[in-house]
């Protein structure tokens, strides 16, 4: 009879504990394995931080567990595709973060769109991935922003008024910011060259010998940190002394380890920088991450956390799980202070007007030199 | 464009056409002696590169010693894979096209291998990490013409690859073996001659100049990574086909030509800069279509 006793009330108990503890789970479509793996892990240690420091939502006055589920889509297209799929068929997420990339999380978007599921990238700046797409969202600016912000670099702290543009042509990414750039940096009175190559390409000494017979200024390198590297060195060689500058492609350990004594003085746009000041959130995020990682944080880490909280503020602010609300939610997001800056979506834009951040080599270190604010 | 100019181009034409010779001179000689074009050359190319760096960064190697390890081990590495990939198809009596298909199984199996073993993510061959001393690094100045030290050291390796191997092939029993295996290993045979020996000597032989042009590829372009040797490795194969494969002085001249075509290019035509891959395609068939057997190749009847 005891006995009996016992298991009635641990049934009791358990439905109990099943049906108070409501578990939302929101999604992870990032690189974390592949070439590009670096960006999608640090992008997930961001979000895991943001989970631990906020692991519930509060619905009506109820406290309900925020799962987080991360796919992993090996830095591939087709394969971030899958990924998405399976976090919204299978787990039965209310929103995904991610991918961390342009071209991943462009093949990811239009299935968010279509299965109307929120969808927050963190470090993908490519216009295309947000572009006429109602779910999709982002935490950091997007490229046209970029370019604009590096032409206002240029002009204003580094006095330059001509400028060689190293374009890698097989890259999206770098055409677009080299774009960008240029329209802006004519805007402001400045004039500019052009020189072509392809990823890969190791040698360009071609290139930077007819750019620097034409006495640049500068030179604004637009495309990634192992180009980027090699260039710096070969422009040296070549008696270059001028100031060289670059995108957010260039946030990567490898610029130093393979530039070395080359890339100091190179600086480029970023998101986030430990030193600097964007929002309140800043140092308190800093300091969480030391202690649970015990390194610096990096800006994909910080726009991980920023998106996983921009979810979560719309949850709460919607008082509802359900996902087309979400969206609605975050698209109402105002003076959000992320931890890279504050976040407002423009009416009927899924990207953030945010100021830049420009970090410069120096010593062989990634050191924060300025904040660039959008002109409006 | 200014004389200066052109003569800074014209260096950097000849930088970049010295590494390529340099790496073709190991790909035809395999060629020439074995008729098997060896498309896991640039992947052995890439290894050396490892095996220097984990030398100098892992097991604390001075740099020249690391060299020495470096070249040691892509040469086991050659021998390796000629034992366990080419022998047993010869063995086989396998079709010529099986080699081939090995070969390309092998630089796949060895990229693949790098990845597992070294990770994605890219190395540096930088001088501050010790792999070679700083002062290699150095810029020469004639008037308002740079030119990196490297550039004479990699021309000087490829001259002395050169002669080595020419004394190789025409002064040692060796050599005279290989000579005797490239043209009939049947008739090589029953001259009493080793060809096991001999094909393993030529892998071996082939390997250490691919490690010699690795190493000095890395210090010009310091970054390495699982494919770091796919693009060198297809140029040095344009390069030594132009030059007529099989015909070492050939790979050279190939090489040089190959940098020389891909600097001015850049340098005549800069919006086509993107596409210098495709300039070295179009070189390559246009070579083919003019005289089939490249530049110094000599014309041999296809053997029954």
């Amino acid at each position: 009879m005891r006995k009996t006793f016992v298991l009635v009330f641990l049934v009791v108990l358990v439905t109990f504990t099943l049906f108070s503890q409501e578990v939302i789970k929101i999604g992870m479509n990032f690189e974390l394995t592949g070439p590009i793996s670096g960006y999608g892990q640090m992008s997930r240690d961001g979000v895991l931080l943001a989970n631990k420091l906020k692991p519930t939502v509060n619905i009506g006055g109820k406290e309900i567990k925020v799962e987080v589920v991360a796919v992993d889509n090996k830095s591939d297209k087709a394969e971030s595709a899958n990924a998405i799929r399976r976090l919204i068929d299978y787990e039965k997420v209310i929103a995904v973060i991610g991918p961390a990339t342009s071209s991943a999380a462009l093949a990811a978007a239009s299935i968010a769109e279509e299965r109307q599921i929120p969808m927050v990238v963190n470090t993908a700046t490519n216009p295309l991935v947000a572009q006429n797409k109602k779910y999709v969202f982002r935490t950091c600016f997007e490229d046209t922003l970029q370019g604009f912000l590096l032409a206002t670099f240029a002009w204003d702290e580094l006095g330059a008024k001509n400028v060689a543009i190293m374009i890698d042509v097989a890259q999206d990414y770098v055409v677009g910011l080299a774009n960008y750039f240029e329209k802006a940096f004519e805007q402001f009175g400045g004039t500019y060259f052009t020189e072509f190559y392809t990823t890969g390409d190791q040698d360009f000494t071609a290139q930077l010998t007819d750019a620097l017979s034409k006495n640049p200024d500068a030179i604004f390198m637009p495309g990634y940190y192992a180009e980027i590297a090699l260039i710096c060195k070969q422009a040296r060689d070549l008696g270059f002394t001028g100031p060289m500058f670059a995108g957010d492609g260039a946030d990567a350990p490898e610029l130093i380890q393979i530039g070395g004594e080359y890339v100091e003085g190179v600086s480029y746009t970023t998101y986030f920088h430990e030193d600097a000041e964007l929002s309140p959130a800043t140092k308190p995020f800093v300091e969480a991450y030391q202690k649970e990682y015990h390194r610096r944080a990096d800006a994909f880490g910080a726009l991980g956390y920023d998106a996983y909280m921009v979810i979560v503020n719309a949850i709460e602010s919607a008082q509802s799980t359900d996902p087309i609300k979400i969206r609605d939610a975050i698209a109402k997001t105002k003076d959000y202070p992320g931890v890279a800056g504050t976040i407002t979506y423009p009416e009927g834009s899924g990207n953030p007007i945010k100021p830049a951040v420009i970090n410069m080599v120096e010593n062989g270190q990634f050191v924060f030199r300025t904040v660039i604010k959008p002109r409006m | 464009m200014t004389i200066q100019m052109f003569f800074q181009h014209l260096a950097n034409a000849i930088s970049l056409g010295g590494i390529y010779a340099l790496i073709a001179i190991g790909y035809t000689m395999v060629y020439g002696i074995l008729n098997l074009i060896n498309f896991a050359h640039g992947d052995i190319f890439t290894f050396s590169m490892y095996f220097a760096f984990y030398a100098v960064t892992l097991f604390l190697f001075p740099w020249w010693a690391s060299f020495i390890f470096a070249i040691v081990l892509t040469t086991l590495l050659g021998a390796t894979i000629e034992r366990v990939a080419y022998r047993p198809l010869r063995k086989a009596n396998a079709p010529k096209i099986s080699a081939l298909i090995t070969a390309i199984g092998v630089s796949f199996f060895l990229q693949n291998f790098a990845i597992v073993v070294f990770g994605g993510r890219a190395k540096s061959f930088n001088p501050q990490l010790g792999v070679y001393p700083t002062q290699f690094a150095q810029v020469l100045k004639f008037r308002d013409v740079r030119i990196p030290l490297l550039t004479f050291i990699i021309i000087g390796a490829s001259i002395l690859a050169l002669l080595i191997l020419i004394w190789i092939v025409y002064r040692t029993k060796a050599g005279m073996a290989m000579r005797a295996v490239s043209k009939d290993v049947t008739a090589a045979k029953l001259m009493g001659i080793n060809t096991d020996k001999t094909i393993s000597q030529t892998f071996m032989l082939g390997s250490a100049l691919a490690a010699v042009g690795g190493i000095l590829w890395a210090m010009k372009y310091p970054q390495i990574y699982p494919y770091t040797g796919m693009i060198p490795g297809l140029k040095a194969f344009i390069a030594a086909v132009v030059g007529g494969i099989g015909s070492i002085p050939g790979a050279m001249l190939g090489g040089f030509i190959l940098g020389v075509a891909e600097i001015m290019i850049v340098a005549f035509l800069p919006a086509l800069a993107g596409y210098r891959d495709a300039i070295a395609y179009i070189i390559l068939i246009v070579i083919l279509l003019v005289k089939p057997n490249g530049l110094l190749g000599v014309e041999i009847g296809e053997k029954v």
